[in-house]
């Protein structure tokens, strides 16, 4: 039954119009095709946005202030990334740790940031942490928790990410299989050798595609920083583009050029973390992967 | 008469409602090859896994080369001491457990170099000879998943080695390993044994490999060592019906 000369002379026998369609569609390579799609819809889109009247001449005019907000963008980002990094460390070692304090705190720090609206946290660094301190501290030192829309900001997304990503960092730790864990007591180790020769170099390449994950998402989110009202020289393009596209009602161009930015920020970031996944897999896969 | 290398008294370990160890009692001189064996479930791994406390007993001392551990609480002092006591003892496991993410060379050298701190050129020298001795030195520069098992295997006992351990301890080192590339890791062990003396404890189901090197079989069953000899007693004249069934099953 599974003579191939039987199984090959089926469709050569019936040579309709279907197959030869079928045939040449085939013939085209998958990415082509994919190209072709993404052509049909950008095409679509334009075609919609200069029946609605997009203005061109203002866009490429006012694009310029836009863009420069991508250098906020990318400040926010990186003590945001910094900072919740940290913090993850921290909390997961907490999470993992028998101490009953360490545990406890980041057992609640996790339970509250993840439980909560990042929206309503950014509020609460913004508008409610300064009651609270002027509520129980004397000045001067009440004003040192009255912060910048930016500070509040950044902090406020720091802590949140730092949260989900205490929880990324955890599960990569206990992913790393117990009996490196016993090779390692076997050879006489500490549990802080353990953890940074052994545990925490395995655990890296574990978490890094989530992390990579929540640094996007965090790129993206610091556009809600806009939000608490920042002022223009520390406008992001989300917060420029509402500026100047409310002025002159264009809020359609000023808007897709502060979208262009975001995606273009996290398609570079995407290249890069793909190049590090790649580089970290050596040891793990037998064939070795060349980079480029 | 020079102290035993390994002294274990009183040794008892419960999991819950089971209690895997009731009660074990060993000393072993140096230059001794003492092969563990018996049904699985009978504490022989436990046991084994217990001297350098990988399993906490429940009750019971162990003394390797000098350093005594007792059962107790996991207080800063008897951790260090469990480490201690642990840089004597070399493991081999039966899944190899070499670190991913270190080069073969660096796997051996790890040790030596974090926890004893030795000078890195004489562990480097070192630790290409043991690489030598199993008949790996072309892979110092590979990565563990490069391998095969039994070269892996090789690789975890120069790792082990490395510390220059009184007592090498070996977990099934054959059980996770193709059937042809068994001989090559028994090879390498029994050459520890007549060659460089090496005290061993070998938890294992290679009969051959016992009735060649051992000096010492020890029977577990139900937690306890039912009966113990050398080779030639155990094989030709075991005195429980337990071991002779045993034995009778797995030859």
């Amino acid at each position: 039954m599974t003579d191939p000369s039987t199984r090959e002379a089926v469709p050569r026998q019936r040579h309709g119009l279907a197959e030869s369609v079928e045939a040449a569609s085939l013939a085209i390579p998958f990415r082509l095709k994919v190209a072709v799609v993404w052509a049909v819809i950008f095409g679509l889109l334009a075609f919609a946005f200069f029946r609605s009247g997009f203005d061109v001449a203002w866009m490429v005019d006012k694009a310029p202030a836009i863009l420069k907000g991508v250098w906020v963008t990318i400040l926010f980002s990186v003590i945001a990334i910094t900072a919740a990094t940290i913090l993850a460390m921290l909390g997961a070692l907490g999470r993992i740790s028998k101490n009953p304090i360490a545990y406890g705190v980041s057992g609640f720090y996790t339970s509250f940031f993840r439980g909560t609206p990042l929206i309503v946290q950014l509020f609460l660094w913004y508008l409610a942490l300064p009651q609270l301190a002027i509520g129980l501290l004397p000045e001067p030192y009440a004003s040192w928790f009255i912060w910048p829309a930016q500070v509040a900001g950044v902090v406020g997304i720091a802590f949140n990410y730092g949260a989900y990503m205490t929880e990324i960092f955890r599960s990569g730790i206990e992913a790393v299989p117990h009996g490196q864990t016993e090779a390692a007591d076997a050879l006489g180790m500490s549990s802080g050798q353990r953890m940074r020769r052994i545990i925490l170099p395995q655990a890296i390449r574990i978490v890094i595609p989530p992390t990579g994950n929540e640094f996007i998402a965090m790129i993206k989110d610091t556009a809600l920083i806009g939000l608490l009202g920042t002022t223009i020289l520390w406008a992001d393009p989300f917060r420029m583009a509402q500026l100047t596209g409310k002025a002159d009602f264009r809020n359609l161009e000023a808007l897709i050029v502060a979208a262009l930015v975001y995606w273009g920020l996290t398609g570079i970031f995407s290249f890069f973390q793909r190049k590090l996944e790649q580089r970290m897999s050596k040891g793990y896969v037998r064939t070795a992967v060349k980079a480029g | 008469m020079t102290p035993p290398v390994v002294s274990v008294s009183g040794l008892h370990k419960r999991f819950g409602d089971l209690e895997v160890l009731k009660g074990i009692d060993m000393d072993i001189d140096a230059g001794e090859v003492v092969v563990v064996f018996g049904r699985s479930g009978s504490g022989k791994s436990t046991f084994l896994r217990c001297i350098n406390f990988l399993e906490d007993p429940d009750q019971g001392t162990v003394e390797v080369a000098g350093i005594s551990v007792s059962a107790g609480l996991p207080t800063r002092r008897r951790r260090r001491e469990i480490r201690k006591l642990r840089t004597h003892c070399g493991m081999v496991f039966q899944q190899f457990n070499l670190f991913p993410q270190m080069t073969v060379l660096d796997n051996v050298m790890e040790a030596p170099l974090r926890v004893k701190g030795e000078n890195a050129s004489e562990v480097r020298e070192r630790a290409i000879q043991l690489l030598d001795d199993v008949g790996l030195a072309d892979k110092a520069d590979q990565h563990p998943i490069r391998l095969s098992g039994g070269q892996q295997q090789r690789v975890a006992i120069a790792r082990a080695l490395a510390m220059r351990p009184e007592v090498m301890l070996f977990d099934e080192p054959t059980s996770a390993l193709d059937p042809e590339l068994i001989h090559e890791v028994l090879a390498v062990m029994k050459r520890l044994a007549d060659a460089h003396s090496t005290t061993m404890i070998v938890v294992t189901h290679e009969m051959g490999f016992a009735r060649e090197v051992a000096n010492r079989m020890c029977f577990f069953h139900d937690g306890v060592i039912l009966e113990q000899g050398t080779p030639d007693q155990m094989f030709n004249s075991p005195e429980q019906p337990e071991t002779r069934r045993f034995l009778e099953a797995v030859i």
